[in-house]
């Protein structure tokens, strides 16, 4: 580094640089919690069903197998769009029963395929977790991912 | 070592490795379950083992960090701690978290988000324990002589504690609990843990080369200024498909990009000083771990995160086995490796001897980095093969992991050579010091005031 580039020089831009990029982030994220209440996402429809399944999601930790919209273990499939993929925007009943009937066959038990594990969710439980699935998959996710399949 | 209290590192650093053990065999039983799904399926399935497998991880970098900064800070602020008393307790009364949290997943007693699994009350204990550390070494900077590593050290500490209160945060609206979830890991690992990085580097490279502290602290801000004016905006690229708005794909694209600078600009650094320094310090081996974690992490962090980071790419990789060749990698090379550089450094100026078991230590950063980049190109082709399949044919999900399994048994194999080169790594550092080594003579010649 040239000697015109002084010590003072790099910490002034350092901290100035920092504070400028940090204001900047934090505006652009603020400006972002209102659209996500007020676009991106259907805050009409999060009902306390909806958050019960969100905390059936996290009290199985559901996340350290699954991703959900792409965040999360690469060990099981994506459940961000797994309402889509059960059939459950045109028949909700129907994918709600699929759900049901999964949760409960596990584990498969099958030799040589990944196995989920039971977890002794109440029918409350189940219909909750629908919910929260359901909810999830119309969050506005700018058209990802690029195939139903997750 | 020039202060009595730099030994308060110790129990850190032991505290780490232990970690690192606990880390590195779930991660290998976690590599196993991948390739033989049955395998304790029902007894501990793979999502406690995950979880384990990075809480380890986070927790146990996080202890090097601890130990790093109350081995280095008296030394740079030239005067001993403002309590190793208070060390001390914070030391056991993290080690005890650490400990129940992994011994409560076991038992299914957890939270669910990601990361940030561990039960309220921990999460609690650990804003403690923070504050124990940042007041003690706060304490010892400001009685002291400031130097720009301190400076950058104890700014990159307070940070994690600050953005760690997010955790506390969970809104019920999932975009804006992940929106504010990259609050912590982000903000974490693309942001204030470069620093803490850097400054540790930055003191490695002032101990090691003998180049002139001017010269090494000019660079220093360069390299963490590049690391947070890309870093902060950086964090669109998690912003792009989770219900936040679409500005964040340009945002996100063009700043995420700028992050390869930083790391770049820390291996020119790392293999200018050493070039520039005329000393032929005698810990080679704390010196090889110091340019390849400049190296590795520019390799893992910079490289493998740009290759999925702009938008248009990453609208297909989001979420497969790229992501995780790229975790990996990333974790590997910017905060496993710095820590064991710093290890390697201290170790034989705590316990009083010149550098011992230079080969052996030499010969595990070669099997460990070799098995990690092995792993990483396994899991890249796994990726690139699931993301073509998957995203691009459609494929459903198990039928495409069934067509990648060969990789998964590269990355098995690549994990046991890691885990080996881990065992070498251990006995190198803690294992008796020989004959010849016991004193401190060759560390007295490199650091005269000792």
């Amino acid at each position: 580094m040239t000697e015109r580039f002084t010590k003072a020089a790099a910490r002034n831009i350092f901290y100035g640089g920092s504070l400028f990029f940090f204001a900047a982030f934090v505006s652009l994220t603020a400006a972002s919690h209102i659209y996500v209440v007020n676009t991106g996402t259907d805050s009409k429809g999060l009902t306390d069903s909806v958050a019960r399944g969100k905390h059936v999601w996290e009290k199985n930790s559901c996340i350290n197998c699954h991703t959900l919209l792409g965040e999360g273990a690469y060990f099981a499939p994506e459940l961000g769009n797994v309402w889509i993929r059960y059939g459950g925007d045109k028949d909700p009943e129907g994918a709600r029963a699929a759900l049901a009937g999964w949760m409960a066959a596990q584990p498969s038990g099958i030799e040589g395929r990944r196995q989920m594990p039971q977890f002794h969710l109440t029918e409350q439980e189940v219909n909750d977790l629908a919910d929260f699935l359901a909810w999830t998959s119309r969050i506005n996710t700018q058209n990802w991912p690029p195939k139903i399949s997750g | 070592m020039k202060y009595e209290s730099q030994k308060v590192a110790l129990p850190y650093f032991y505290g780490a490795l232990a970690l690192f053990g606990v880390q590195l065999l779930v991660g290998l039983l976690a590599g196993t379950v991948y390739v033989l799904p049955n395998v304790l399926s029902e007894l501990l399935p793979f999502n406690i083992l995950r979880m384990i497998h990075t809480n380890a991880l986070i927790v146990w970098l996080l202890m090097g960090f601890f130990g790093a900064a109350y081995y280095l800070i008296p030394e740079e602020a030239e005067r001993e701690l403002h309590s190793p008393k208070l060390a001390y307790i914070q030391f056991g009364l993290f080690m005890f978290g650490a400990l129940a949290a992994v011994v409560g997943y076991v038992f299914r007693i957890h939270e669910g988000r990601e990361f940030l699994e561990q039960p309220t009350w921990i999460k609690v204990a650990i804003v403690v324990v923070a504050l124990m550390f940042l007041y003690n070494i706060s304490m010892t900077v400001l009685k002291g002589r400031r130097t720009v590593i301190t400076n950058i050290l104890v700014m990159g500490l307070w940070g994690i504690a600050l953005f760690f209160l997010f955790s506390f945060y969970n809104p019920t609206n999932l975009a804006l609990d992940k929106m504010y979830w990259w609050y912590v890991v982000h903000l974490w690992v693309e942001g204030v843990w470069e620093l803490v990085m850097a400054s540790i580097l930055a003191f490695l490279m002032i101990k090691m080369t003998g180049v002139d502290r001017e010269i090494v602290e000019k660079w220093l801000y360069a390299i963490v200024g590049l690391a947070l004016f890309s870093g902060l905006l950086g964090t669109g690229h998690h912003y792009y498909w989770i219900g936040t708005p679409g500005y964040w794909q340009w945002i996100g694209s063009l700043f995420s990009t700028l992050e390869v600078a930083p790391f770049f600009f820390m291996v020119v650094f790392a293999v200018k000083m050493v070039l520039k320094g005329g000393r032929d310090h005698p810990n080679k081996a704390a010196l090889l771990w110091s340019v390849g974690c400049a190296v590795t992490a520019f390799f893992g962090a910079g490289v493998w995160g740009f290759l999925h980071t702009l938008s248009w790419v990453n609208y297909y990789t989001h979420g497969t086995q790229v992501t995780a060749a790229h975790g990996h990698l990333a974790f590997f090379g910017a905060y496993v490796m710095i820590n064991l550089a710093i290890f390697s450094y201290a170790m034989p100026h705590l316990r009083g001897v010149a550098p011992y078991h230079q080969t052996l230590n030499k010969a595990s950063f070669w099997l460990m980095t070799g098995g990690m980049a092995v792993m990483t190109f396994a899991l890249t082709f796994a990726g690139v093969v699931q993301v073509h399949l998957q995203r691009v044919m459609g494929m459903d999900y198990m039928t495409v992991q069934a067509e990648v399994a060969p990789f998964y048994w590269v990355r098995l194999a690549a994990g046991a050579a890691v885990f080996i080169g881990a065992v070498l790594y251990l006995y190198a550092l803690l294992g008796p010091v020989p004959a010849g080594r016991k004193t401190a003579g060759m560390g007295a010649a490199v650091q005269p005031a000792e």
